[in-house]
């Protein structure tokens, strides 16, 4: 129950810090923060390792698909919103 | 590695992630800042793979080299005017991977995962259900965002109530799992039901609520993710994935504003659609055509421009004529600017991406808000390929966009619409804005349209 309360306490403070910070971005950023979140998203990719990497077959099946998945979301996730975010130029 | 240095390592990982976010509240730090999420995940992902008792790497680095290869190709070749589909795609990937670990942790439960048993079991199915959701729901919005043929807004009698019936079932067996998570069959059950019910609560969604769906399954696929972190008792995957949860919902409020609609009215589809006049009552001999030549004579004598990019300028792939004609109007004096509708294009910001693809300065880029009061000091407002957010009939009740905030770009002195017919937008009601005394309609491709217009200014 402890570690459960915990775990609660992260996810209610952390739900409240991405109010914050992301209410600042501004619409013109908008299509990167959706594909940028995305890319953070994939931080189940450190449970599809643990998945995949048991003696398990069934679990290092699933695991490696969901490996797939995530490292799509990163790489992909990352790369785009790092391509769209060069384009974006001052006056001068 | 001692789990203290672990937990370190993850918590580094999650400030990352809020200094991406909080880069992103600017152009000029929002390059730095994506790179320092990047970071962080990349600390994460060694961390995990140096600590936990993996017995086996190769099905993990398989993965990486085929998830990641996809990714890199896709992402490097995705033309900007694809971005919703990107995005889409991206949404549903995120919640496949949490239905797919959470799945995995019911069959080796004590190698992944050192959570109570009923947090556990609670998170597990949570995490099912709503990642199933997003991925088949995203795949939807993929399907109909990317223009396939055979995909189509389909509604039907009882959807709704069809709807409440498969959540419910969902809810059932969601019990079911958590008295027994070791009967994997309850799991997947019940991912299939949740897949049901995202395929329909997607499907009858049309495109003018397309930038509120994937805000909505955004939100979904982080929310997945911190469950998912629940299954794991791994606090990098609580935080990011409410980082990206309240990412989500921040940007559906804003979408279902800039559309006066109520987030339920769009999942549970009651969205309106026609009525009020008809065509012929609104365009009936009012409409005025124009040529290239004529606008260049006007625009020649203009002193402020505001340009108004729709959907159509994605469509037509128009944004570097765009910026071509804008450059034309500066070099003689003409101040320009572009203003953006929340909700121009099929997902937010979109407008901004394409014209900053063209090099146009984001200074330049005004939002509506910031344009409007500024509309009846224009001399010309050029709109290409935009409907419903410049429809003055949201002003008053009684229609399906009644009550939305639009750009004012009826009070500009003369309004340009460049379009290829006279069809309704989204909304499906006609535009009195195209009868109007000062509007020209500029019929044509948007691209080919402008590109005419340059030549026209050019020649002058």
């Amino acid at each position: 129950m402890e570690s459960f309360i915990a775990a609660v306490t992260v996810f209610v403070l952390a739900i409240f810090v991405g109010f914050e910070v992301i209410r600042k971005v501004p619409p013109t950023l908008h299509t990167p923060l959706t594909s940028g979140s995305n890319a953070i998203s994939g931080i189940t990719i450190l449970g599809a390792i643990v998945l995949a990497g048991t003696a398990d077959t069934l679990a290092t099946i699933l695991g490696f698909l969901a490996v797939v998945f995530a490292t799509f979301n990163v790489v992909g996730g990352f790369t785009v919103t790092h391509r769209m975010l060069k384009m974006f130029k001052s006056r001068d | 590695m001692p789990p203290a240095l672990v937990n370190l390592a993850y918590l580094i990982a999650a400030v990352c992630f809020i200094l991406a976010f909080k880069g992103l509240a600017h152009p000029r730090t929002a390059v730095r800042g994506n790179l320092t999420g990047a970071f962080g995940m990349l600390l994460a992902i060694v961390v995990t793979l140096l600590d936990k008792h993996i017995l086996s790497f190769t099905a993990i680095f398989a993965g990486m080299l085929v998830g990641g290869a996809i990714g890199a190709l896709v992402a490097t070749r995705v033309k900007m005017t694809s971005m919703p589909e990107m995005v889409a795609l991206l949404n549903g990937f995120g919640g496949g991977a949490s239905v797919l670990v959470a799945g995995g942790a019911l069959v080796v439960p004590h190698a992944v995962s050192d959570a109570p048993p009923l947090q556990m079991a609670v998170a597990t199915v949570t995490s099912g259900l709503i990642g199933a959701v997003t991925f088949f729901g995203s795949l939807v919005a993929f399907t109909k965002l990317a223009d396939f043929r055979w995909a189509k807004d389909v509604r039907f009698k009882g959807q709704q109530v069809l709807n409440s019936v498969l959540f419910l079932l969902a809810l059932l067996i969601a019990t079911q799992v958590v008295r027994d998570p070791s009967a994997l069959e309850w799991y997947w059950g019940l991912v299939a039901v949740a897949a049901v019910l995202g395929v329909l609560l997607v499907i009858p969604i049309g495109g003018a609520n397309m930038p509120i769906v994937i805000c909505l399954l955004n939100s979904y696929s982080g929310l997945a993710a911190a469950a998912t972190g629940f299954v794991l008792n791994n606090n990098g995957l609580i935080i990011a994935g409410s980082l990206v949860g309240a990412s989500g919902i921040i940007l559906t409020q804003i979408m279902c504003k800039a559309m006066n609609q109520s987030m339920t009215d769009v999942v549970f589809g009651a969205a309106a659609v026609g009525g009020g006049a008809s065509a012929d009552e609104v365009y009936g001999g009012k409409v005025k055509s124009t040529s290239p030549d004529e606008v260049a004579m006007i625009l020649d004598g203009a002193r402020r421009v505001v340009i108004v990019p729709g959907y159509g300028l994605a469509v037509s792939q128009a944004q570097h004529a765009v910026r071509d004609l804008a450059n034309l109007l500066e070099s003689k004096g003409v101040d320009v600017e572009y203003g953006i509708h929340p909700v121009a294009g099929r997902m937010p910001g979109h407008m901004n991406v394409l014209l900053a693809e063209a090099n146009i300065p984001y200074e330049q880029v005004k939002e509506m808000d910031e344009v409007n009061p500024s509309l009846p000091q224009t001399d010309v407002a050029i709109v290409i390929g935009a409907n419903d957010v410049v429809n003055p009939v949201a002003r008053e009740p009684g229609n399906p966009i009644a009550g939305m905030p639009i750009l004012d770009v009826d009070k500009a002195r003369t309004c340009v619409v460049i379009k290829r017919s006279l069809s309704p937008g989204f909304a499906g009601i006609p535009n009195p804005l195209f009868a109007a005394d000062n509007t020209l309609m500029l019929f044509g491709d948007g691209k080919k349209a402008l590109l005419d217009l340059v030549a026209a200014v050019k020649a002058q």
